[in-house]
């Protein structure tokens, strides 16, 4: 679905990204992993074009992702994006929020409903919590409404900049177990980021393992465990799998 | 930007012009300054002009001379009373006019006539406290040359005209270093009190008697003749011939001895100009004229409605204005502090000076005062928008930004909608320090409550002043909680649920 070729990105001073070369598969899970300022929310922005590499290119379905504001706009209602604690609108309920863009594209009320209904199921959001506000909503459910928003207009592609990086360790796993298995219905390409190794092996078809603005290796957990490109690979998976409270099993 | 500034007062001021002038359009219009003598020869000239007839505004308290001489050039007023020695020292002193004579030529030439003097000379003079300037041995204005450590408050205007305190310091070699500018009125209350020993007066002054002034004898006779007279437009004959022989009858009836006995009526028996003016005209030229008491309550109404319309006006325009500069100085921070550097720049002119530089563009009565009361509002409203809008958490924008939204439905839809409390307050801020600054506006003859504050100043009467300070108060408080309330109904909900989380 996407390929970089040569992608770098700096900062002022800092260089985020160093010329690297990447492909993420259609109708895959790929997770981008790593200690954070390595690069990967960097990266994600990158494929939606709220950033724009220096260098080199980034392709989508082929074709290099579009500069125009009006073809950027239009890329963007396919390809899904939610963040960190949900990035929720706070002035809006929780279904003015999911069914946003609907509204602006001037869906029909049958089909946005129709759609809303899809989500809530897919979600396992309590339907009674869509006429709450954000401030209303447990961490979770908001996480939740904001997975309903990225997917709306049912996009090709669903980006998650660390969804569930905010949450307690409880409605964390739970959330886990239903992203997996949401990914599993939906068969869409997602790109995945997280800190989180057990997260990512859980989630991910597919990782590509970061660390200061380069890939380190991509492949499966069980690639990178028996495997490593580098000892920093090594390093990383030890770390986490030692790492008091932070079962393996999860 | 300054394009657009103008723009949006001509099409403001355009609409409440006709607003103001619903109830038709009077034929003879009438002006008199913000002192008692003035108001009262204002007041003769109304009711004469009345008697033939004629329907008649009479702008009373204009606040200073320049004022009604742009609005009698530009056509505003038809009539005000003047003196000669104002017209020849100040309004025309580059002209160096020898006498009454050249003094109808010169005014010829702008469109202006004169009538014959009424009868009075209302010159400046110096007065002190009799007992004072008995101990002190002070009779004439040279004798205050032996006496250097005397404190001087002279009434802002002759400070700086061209007649007043540094040509008379001049004329008589003058050594006091302690001269104060300040309110004519406030001077007679300093020098009661002590805190003034030597001010200017007028010679028809009322207070002469009442505080017991000695009147300084103007030995080297620095002063120039003040005869009153009437100031019209030459084409007020051809308007309104017979009101204007009606109000030409008060020629050589007034004589000094007279026109003081009227003003102690007026400023210390509280007896109100008009029917000063009516008794006057009964007695002395046997024209009998009804004078129309206003109830408080009406006085209010009528004053409430001004006040509202001034600061209504001018805070929608403001609104239009402000709100999308606001939204610029978001997106371009360079821009955005030009803008407020702009905004800061016009909320440090003094009101008085803003106002009375708009009179050249836009005349007297409600528009200069909705014009300055305009630019006063611009910035707390840019500023709060703009701030409001910055405020927005990243995440909240970069959300809606990937939604691909395009960017007027982000404002629209996410931007406003997040950034309207802090919006709503500043155009609560801009309100209330409307509704105050507003009061300032009877200065121009846009009325409001500042028109009986004025008046009770001059009078020294605090019932008329609390007559226009207490409504203004209580606007004030009112204007503040209508937008408490618009705040409850336009500040989203979810916004407030989180306010008040935060708050916990």
């Amino acid at each position: 679905m996407y390929a970089l070729q040569d992608v770098s990105k700096r900062f002022g001073t800092t260089q985020a990204l160093h010329s690297l070369n990447l492909t993420l598969p259609t109708g895959r899970t790929t997770v981008l992993l790593g200690p954070s300022g390595c690069g990967k929310s960097t990266l994600v922005r990158l494929l939606n074009g709220l950033l724009h590499a220096d260098t080199g290119q980034v392709l989508y379905a082929g074709k290099p992702l579009p500069t125009d504001a009006k073809a950027l706009l239009s890329l963007r209602h396919r390809v899904g994006y939610a963040l960190q604690g949900g990035g929720l609108f706070p002035h809006l309920t929780g279904e003015e929020n999911v069914t946003l863009m609907a509204q602006h594209l001037r869906w029909s009320a049958a089909r946005t409903r129709e759609r809303r209904d899809v989500l809530v199921e897919l979600t396992r959001f309590p339907a009674e919590a869509l006429a709450r506000y954000p401030a209303q909503l447990s961490g979770g459910q908001r996480q939740r409404v904001a997975l309903m928003r990225a997917l709306m207009l049912d996009p090709e592609v669903l980006l998650l900049d660390e969804p569930l990086g905010a949450l307690d360790p409880l409605v964390r796993h739970e959330l886990q177990a239903d992203l997996r298995a949401i990914f599993a219905r939906l068969r869409k390409t997602v790109v995945l980021v997280t800190h989180d190794l057990a997260e990512a092996g859980f989630l991910g078809d597919d990782i590509v393992l970061m660390r200061e603005g380069r890939v380190v290796q991509q492949g499966s957990l069980v690639d990178l465990e028996t495997r490593p490109a580098d000892p920093f690979v090594t390093r990383f998976i030890q770390a986490q799998r030692l790492a008091p409270g932070n079962g393996a099993s999860a | 930007m300054g394009l657009v500034l103008l723009l949006m007062f001509s099409l403001v001021l355009a609409s409440c012009e006709r607003a103001s002038t619903t109830h038709g359009e009077p034929n003879v219009r009438v002006g008199s300054k913000k002192f008692t003598e003035s108001v009262i020869l204002g007041e003769m000239v109304t009711q004469l002009a009345r008697s033939t007839g004629a329907s008649v505004r009479h702008r009373r308290e204009l606040g200073g001379t320049a004022v009604l001489w742009e609005a009698l050039r530009r056509g505003e007023l038809d009539v005000y009373p003047e003196y000669t020695g104002t017209l020849r020292q100040e309004l025309l002193s580059g002209r160096k006019l020898p006498d009454d004579a050249a003094l109808r030529v010169a005014l010829a030439e702008e469109g202006l006539r004169m009538s014959a003097p009424l009868g009075f000379n209302n010159t400046y003079a110096l007065g002190m406290k009799e007992a004072e300037a008995e101990r002190l041995g002070i009779r004439t204005i040279s004798d205050l040359r032996a006496h250097p450590e005397l404190r001087f408050g002279f009434s802002n205007e002759f400070m700086e005209r061209g007649d007043g305190w540094p040509a008379l310091r001049d004329s008589y070699r003058l050594p006091q270093r302690d001269v104060r500018g300040l309110d004519h009125d406030l001077a007679y209350r300093g020098l009661d009190a002590g805190s003034v020993q030597v001010t200017d007066l007028y010679s028809t002054d009322a207070e002469i008697a009442a505080y017991g002034l000695r009147v300084l004898v103007d030995d080297v006779h620095h002063f120039p003749a003040y005869d009153a007279v009437l100031l019209y437009r030459a084409d007020f004959e051809s308007r309104a011939p017979e009101a204007l022989a009606a109000i030409l009858r008060l020629s050589g009836t007034l004589s000094e001895e007279k026109m003081v006995k009227l003003n102690a009526r007026a400023r210390l028996e509280r007896v109100p100009e008009a029917q000063v003016a009516s008794d006057f005209l009964a007695q002395s030229l046997g024209v009998s004229t009804v004078v129309r008491g206003e109830g408080l309550a009406s006085r209010v109404w009528l004053r409430t409605r001004e006040h509202l319309f001034l600061v209504g006006v001018s805070l929608l325009a403001a609104l239009a204005l402000a709100v999308p500069l606001g939204v610029l100085a978001a997106r371009s921070p360079r821009l955005g502090q030009g803008v407020l550097g702009l905004a800061g720049v016009i909320q440090t002119i003094p009101s008085l000076a803003l106002l009375v530089v708009m009179i050249p563009l836009l005349g007297i009565g409600s528009r200069p005062a909705i014009a300055a009361l305009f630019l006063y509002s611009l910035l707390p409203i840019v500023r709060n928008t703009a701030s409001g809008l910055t405020g927005i958490p990243l995440e909240v924008r970069e959300s809606a930004e990937a939604l691909g939204l395009p960017p007027l439905a982000r404002l629209w839809r996410i931007d406003l909608p997040m950034a309207s409390p802090s919006i709503l307050a500043g155009i609560q801020t801009a309100a209330v320090i409307n509704v105050g600054t507003a009061t300032l506006g009877a200065l121009v003859g846009a009325g409001g409550y500042g028109q009986p504050i004025l008046t009770g100043i001059r009078l020294d009467d605090t019932r008329l002043i609390l007559e226009g300070a207490i409504p203004a108060a209580v606007l004030a408080l009112l204007v503040s909680g209508a937008f408490e309330a618009v705040g409850r109904v336009l500040v989203p909900k979810g916004l407030r649920l989180r306010a008040e989380s935060e708050s916990r």
